[in-house]
């Protein structure tokens, strides 16, 4: 089972790179998506066996995180149909500075989006620690191609600073794997291999200042990668270069891939007991990262740069939300599934704006509800969600961690994280308010005043998810995060 | 035995300090490559020259890939980009140099705050890791040209090899070819990138990148 989850991908990713045809290879790249997809649904019934030793097996943490990659592809996958359609053909202007560029041969960009895929597949079932850091740095090199796919100064700018950032972040994070082996190394230590159960059963034997060094790096390390203030740098500019349906995969997949990075060594630092020393940390990043966030968030020009600094803020509630831990935990669990349908839902949403109204300046965009009735409404329902307004689903785990804040008297970071959020709101409704109503922009082609089914389904359908889990989260996915909280030191 | 690791730690530290104070690309590409050669030796060292299949054959995936095909590749793209040195670092030579040698007392300071829980067969492997790991961040950091800043990747690279392969033992060869590889690969793409660079903007000087901001 798991085999297939990690070949079905591999398999399309080469097929793309050989078939000439370009629908047929749209359609591998749906029918690759949905297949994985289903697959991952089966999984939530079937016990899995475990494979090379242990190496690779899909525990809950796994299973959660596996989920939410492969929903969000497959969603991904159809609006990349359309999108593709869109943007085929030779040359295209560029709308910011009239430049002429060329767009990445498609089969390229398939064929990367399905190795992302399948690298993103590997992070989440790595059980062990070297296995998981090889992945991790492979997402990395299959999507920075994505990142380039319009080939112009700015995009190939926002490739280079990904690619340089991302790999010397992550060459930290191997650091931090030898510094784990060099803990482990002490006599007493049986079993040394990277595995991360025998970590766990060990941990109380490991080496501690090699140990807590060890956390640091991995939390420096795969937090560049998941974009945590300061180390979140490439973020912006990789987000908003990149084709939209690229930002909705690094913003809702890629930044949870390299979050489950850090919980799994913070797995095992917690089972060494220093749960407290790496709570402690966990909580700075994330208050840091979301005032980062919301100061350029407020007076922000460009809405998929805004999307972005959003991703930054909701990454570092989930740090947050994992660093206060008790109730906190389930609630950053569910955040991470909230997060990722949300954001997903935007950055789609922003690249149907993006291609009827060809500018991402906020003040050039208005009246979208005149001009794209469906993409309006869906541009205000995700401003309420990705907010945190009920009866959407990030109400629910915001309002969690809040109350797991207070019933542990740690009213301060309450109340600075509901400042925070005020803040966010503030800034963002001034953007999005403005851009769905008032009079139409004048540089809207009235020709271009067309919304496809392909590409307004996905986000609704996104949307609709995270209503769902805003109003009631179904039994099946409650045990799942219940569990996967309880595993990660939280408890209800 | 120990003789020849402690040797091997102080070039190490000198080819460090020499890539700091040098201008000349190919030069510098050159020193890469020998630390990269000196250091895919060590495994074979470690194992006291016994014979075996498994590390000889990382050994020379090691050699090759370090010692041939990147200094190839690097010095393919320095050609294609018809620059011969890094010029008007942000930080100057002499001064990348003094910096060089604060950081080898601040890493050989932090190492004995760091005591290792197993013997070693050489007390230098820890603070010259740490040092060849900083000098290349700083090479990252300080230098504009893009291929200096993928030698940086590469001696940081390096420095995180020599923990690896002096202290770590009995890697799962495994992990070992899979982070070789991604070495390789992401070298690949940033050639590449490089290569677009300098088509797009006409230099590979990322000072200049500097469009998106905020």
């Amino acid at each position: 089972m798991i085999y297939a989850l990690l070949l079905i991908p591999a398999i399309a990713a080469v097929l793309s790179l050989i078939i000439r045809k370009d629908l047929l290879r749209r359609l591998i790249l749906i029918l690759a998506s949905v297949s994985h997809t289903v697959i991952t649904v089966i999984a939530w019934n079937v016990e899995t066996k475990s494979l090379m030793g242990g190496w690779i097996d899909l525990d809950k943490p796994g299973l959660l995180f596996l989920t939410i990659t492969s929903i969000l592809f497959s969603a991904c996958s159809f609006y990349a149909f359309w999108y593709l359609a869109v943007e085929s053909g030779k040359r295209k202007q560029d709308f910011e500075e009239g430049l002429f560029f060329t767009n990445e041969p498609e089969a390229i960009f398939c064929s990367c989006l399905m190795a992302f895929l399948a690298t993103m597949t590997l992070v989440t079932v790595s059980q062990h620690l070297g296995l998981m850091w090889v992945a991790l740095e492979a997402t990395t090199l299959a999507s920075a191609p994505l990142i380039y796919f319009h080939r112009h100064h700015r995009s190939l700018e926002a490739t280079w600073k990904y690619l340089l950032i991302c790999s010397v972040g992550i060459a930290l994070a191997l650091l931090g794997n030898f510094f784990m082996v060099i803990a482990a190394s002490v006599p007493e230590v049986s079993d040394k291999s990277m595995i991360l159960s025998s970590m766990i059963e060990q941990a109380k034997l490991l080496n501690v200042p090699w140990l807590k060094a060890a956390f640091l790096l991995f939390l420096v390390g795969y937090g560049t990668k998941m974009g945590l203030a300061p180390l979140h740098t490439w973020l912006p500019d990789a987000h908003s270069e990149a084709p939209s349906v690229v930002s909705a995969l690094l913003s809702g997949a890629l930044l949870n891939c390299a979050f489950l990075g850090i919980l799994r060594s913070f797995q095992v630092c917690s089972a060494a007991g220093l749960g407290q020393f790496c709570r402690e940390l966990l909580v700075l990043f994330g208050l840091l990262s979301m005032a980062w966030a919301a100061i350029f968030i407020l007076g922000q020009s460009d809405y998929k740069r805004m999307l972005a600094y959003s991703s930054v803020e909701h990454i570092g509630i989930l740090a947050l939300g994992i660093g206060i831990g008790a109730g906190a935990t389930f609630g950053a669990m569910l955040h991470a599934v909230n997060h990722s349908l949300t954001k997903a839902m935007l950055f789609m949403t922003a690249g149907n704006i993006l291609a009827v109204y060809k500018t991402k300046n906020t003040k050039s965009v208005s009246g979208i509800m005149t001009v794209l009735p469906v993409t309006g409404i869906l541009w205000i329902a995700g401003f309420l969600a990705i907010t945190g307004m009920p009866p959407f689903g990030i109400f629910l785990s915001e309002f969690t961690i809040v109350k797991s804040m207070f019933e542990q008297g740690k009213a301060g970071i309450a109340i600075l994280f509901l400042a925070v959020l005020a803040l966010i709101f503030i800034g963002m409704a001034n953007v999005f308010i403005n851009m769905a109503h008032g009079k139409k922009s004048d540089s809207v082609n009235v020709s271009d005043r067309r919304e496809s089914v392909i590409s307004v389904f996905p986000p609704i359908a996104l949307g609709f998810l995270t209503l769902i889990t805003g109003l009631y989260i179904p039994p099946v996915l409650n045990n799942l995060l219940h569990d996967v909280a309880v595993i990660m030191g939280g408890n209800l | 035995m120990n003789n020849t690791l402690d040797t091997i730690m102080i070039f190490l530290v000198l080819t460090n300090l020499a890539l700091l104070g040098l201008s000349r690309l190919g030069t510098c590409i050159r020193i890469v490559a020998v630390q990269g050669v000196v250091l895919g030796l060590v495994p074979l060292l470690m194992n006291n020259w016994h014979f075996e299949i498994r590390l000889a054959a990382f050994s020379a995936v090691l050699i090759v890939l370090k010692g041939i095909v990147f200094p190839r590749l690097l010095t393919k793209a320095m050609r294609d980009i018809k620059t011969l040195r890094e010029i008007e670092p942000f930080i100057g030579y002499s001064s990348s140099i003094a910096l060089g040698t604060a950081l080898l007392i601040i890493c050989m300071w932090l190492s004995s705050h760091l005591p290792l829980p197993v013997e070693t067969i050489s007390e230098l492997t820890v603070p010259v890791a740490f040092f060849t790991i900083m000098s290349g961040l700083l090479l990252i950091i300080s230098r504009k040209k893009a291929i200096t800043q993928v030698l940086g990747y590469l001696v940081m690279e390096n420095g995180i090899y020599t923990f690896g392969v002096t202290l770590v033992e009995h890697q799962p060869v495994l992990v070992e070819l899979g982070i070789l590889l991604d070495v390789f690969v992401a070298v690949f793409v940033m050639g590449i990138t490089m290569f677009h660079i300098n088509r797009e903007f006409d230099h590979i000087d990322t000072d200049q990148l500097s469009n998106l901001k905020v």
